[in-house]
């Protein structure tokens, strides 16, 4: 499989990338350069094999159902761009 | 002449302290022939010495000196640690609490963390001193520096007779370079694919992956979740297994750390390899590899053998799949985990002329172009319609490569030899073509053991026709380092020590 133009900038999109004109037809190039590198796997059979879901087999580690950290709201936001009282400030998102 | 020792022998007081080996030091400081402050100063004016190398993204003297002040205070008072008064560099990936952690990411210039890794606070609890924050690949991505955001790392080493300047590797190029320079005696480095073991074997150092979850991942900036995993790097064999027995251990923090004891890492070092069945993987043999390579494989192999090893050939079938979906599950993750940068709540923020906006241009302009085609190609493998076709497809693949391991180590196999690299160092600029692809073969040896969760160590095992130096991989059995501190030190000891570079940055 190999991507268009048209398909870079929607992943682009997904990806919340800006891509300016001129990056695309690289980017697509690139792209398409590992998209033909893993092809190959398109020839291993698999069926009957189940898809790793954990590299070691290990229980889920559980806890106590307890508050651990907390009252930390100025350590949170220290390394914020904009914040106020401790909240997060984004661009107006509902008008 | 290819190099200078790595360590002068015999009097300790007679040495530059930065030419000791971890070890060397620990035993000088708990024997009071040295203060944990000469050694750190050491290291520092050695590092003021070599910017040109630009291994360092950040030095930490101030905070170097205040440690090693606290150490010395702890071994007279005989409360020193394991590693106290040890001074280290740590992979810019590790967050600092208070210092400033990049990633190698112009999206973090600024990220100042108010929390400590797990990792560093273990060394920082054993007595360990911090000399500052290593270069490395953006967001570890890459396998030669290329792509950390402040600059190359230039190799300590060179080809002989040649001032072009090669690569460390990467993406833990600066712990690799500042360790073959002594800029430190030991570093941290993480692993995804090839990001320890590469640079060790392409700057004559030893560097390990342990098995995944035997380190917290807990405060490390997340790459691959399902692969990342920290390990030192450092001279000897020795001192890897001082630093990694430091390093690990439970954390209820990050779920996927093994609680399992650690091992005294250090005394298995000296087990040898009587009884040991060593496999020798015939799919590693690849079409193109240099006759250097094959040579020092074969010469490990004997070296093993005359040592009290069986040598056995084995298959492990799916071994050239590996890489190839390795491109498809890490850039998945990654693309999942670097979700995160988006100018809220930390790093760069780029305003834009709608929040959407905000997020698109802060990320254009945040991230380098590797980061961005990894982020791309994860983003559509994990796209409506091409999920199974590509993420299930690699993490059934997966399985399959786990299982040839498996069957190796059912069958009796303790540990596997393999080359490292399939060549030695390249320069600066030489993989710079338009196929990513080719730079990624440089993992084709070692990302397999990621793939499949295993520890795998690079050893120094000599120096090509030109000088350089070349290493060999051993892969164990998930949670058994022991047995590859104990066979990489056999070929330690068979290969001689390998030359350290000659100071031409000094």
């Amino acid at each position: 499989m190999s991507v268009d133009e048209k398909t870079v900038r929607r992943i682009a999109h997904l990806a919340r990338i800006a891509v300016t004109d001129d990056e695309v037809g690289p980017l697509q190039g690139e792209l398409n350069a590992i998209l033909a590198f893993v092809e190959q796997l398109g020839t291993v059979d698999v069926s009957g094999v189940e898809p790793m879901t954990s590299v070691t087999p290990m229980a889920m580690k559980k806890r106590e159902d307890v508050v651990t950290e907390g009252g930390r709201a100025a350590d949170v936001v220290a390394n914020a761009p904009e914040t106020e009282d401790n909240y997060f400030l984004v661009p107006k998102v509902v008008e | 002449m290819a190099g200078r020792r790595a360590t002068a022998r015999g009097d300790v007081n007679s040495v530059n302290p930065n030419e000791l080996t971890l070890a060397e030091a620990r035993d000088a400081l708990k024997a009071k022939r040295l203060s944990a402050r000469e050694l750190t100063q050491a290291h520092l004016d050695a590092m003021a010495k070599a910017r040109a190398l630009n291994a360092y993204l950040l030095e930490t003297p101030d905070r170097a000196l205040q440690m090693a002040v606290v150490s010395d205070e702890k071994i007279a008072s005989g409360e020193a640690g394991p590693l106290e008064g040890i001074p280290l560099g740590i992979k810019d990936l590790f967050c600092t609490h208070g210092v400033t952690t990049t990633a190698g990411s112009k999206i973090l210039q600024a990220f100042e963390p108010h929390y400590e890794s797990a990792v560093s606070a273990n060394l920082w609890r054993d007595g360990a001193v911090m000399l500052g924050k290593l270069n490395l690949d953006e967001f570890a991505m890459g396998s030669s520096n290329e792509t950390s955001a402040f600059g190359n790392v230039v190799s300590p080493w060179r080809r002989r007779g040649s001032d072009a300047p090669l690569v460390p590797g990467g993406s833990s190029g600066g712990s690799a370079a500042a360790v073959a320079a002594q800029l430190c005696l030991g570093a941290t480095a993480t692993d995804t694919g090839g990001s320890i073991r590469q640079p060790a074997a392409f700057t004559g150092t030893v560097g390990i992956k342990p098995t995944y979850g035997r380190c917290s991942r807990w405060g490390t900036v997340a790459f691959a979740s399902s692969l990342d995993q920290a390990g030192p790097i450092a001279r000897t064999v020795r001192d890897c297994a001082i630093l990694l027995g430091s390093m690990s251990g439970p954390d209820p923090r990050d779920t996927t750390c093994a609680d399992l004891a650690v091992p005294d890492f250090e005394a298995a070092v000296s087990r040898g390899v009587k009884g040991l069945t060593i496999g020798i993987p015939r799919e590693y043999r690849v079409d193109g590899m240099p006759a250097e390579i094959q040579k020092l494989w074969d010469e490990g192999a004997a070296w093993l053998k005359a040592a009290g090893a069986t040598l056995r050939d084995i298959s492990l079938p799916h071994t050239s799949y590996a890489l190839p979906a390795y491109y498809i599950v890490a850039p998945a993750e990654a693309s999942s985990n670097l979700a995160r940068y988006d100018g809220v709540r930390y790093g760069l923020r780029v305003p834009g002329k709608d929040i959407a906006g905000m997020y698109e241009n802060t990320r254009a302009a945040g991230f380098g172009r590797e980061v961005k085609r990894r982020i791309m190609i994860g983003t559509y493998v994990l796209s409506a319609g091409y999920y199974d076709a590509y993420y299930v497809r690699a993490q059934k693949i997966r399985t399959l490569i786990k299982r040839d391991f498996e069957a190796a180590y059912a069958d009796g196999v303790d540990a596997i030899l393999t080359p490292a690299t399939p060549s030695a160092a390249f320069g600066i600029g030489e993989k710079a073509s338009a196929d990513p692809v080719e730079m990624y073969l440089n993992d084709v040896f070692t990302v397999t053991v990621n793939m499949a969760g295993l520890p795998g160590i690079a050893v120094p095992a000599g120096l090509d026709g030109q000088g350089l130096p070349l290493g060999l991989q051993l892969i164990g059995r998930p949670f058994d380092e022991e047995t590859l501190f104990a066979v990489a030190q056999v070929i330690e000891d068979s290969a001689g020590r390998t030359a350290l570079p000659e100071p031409w940055w000094a």
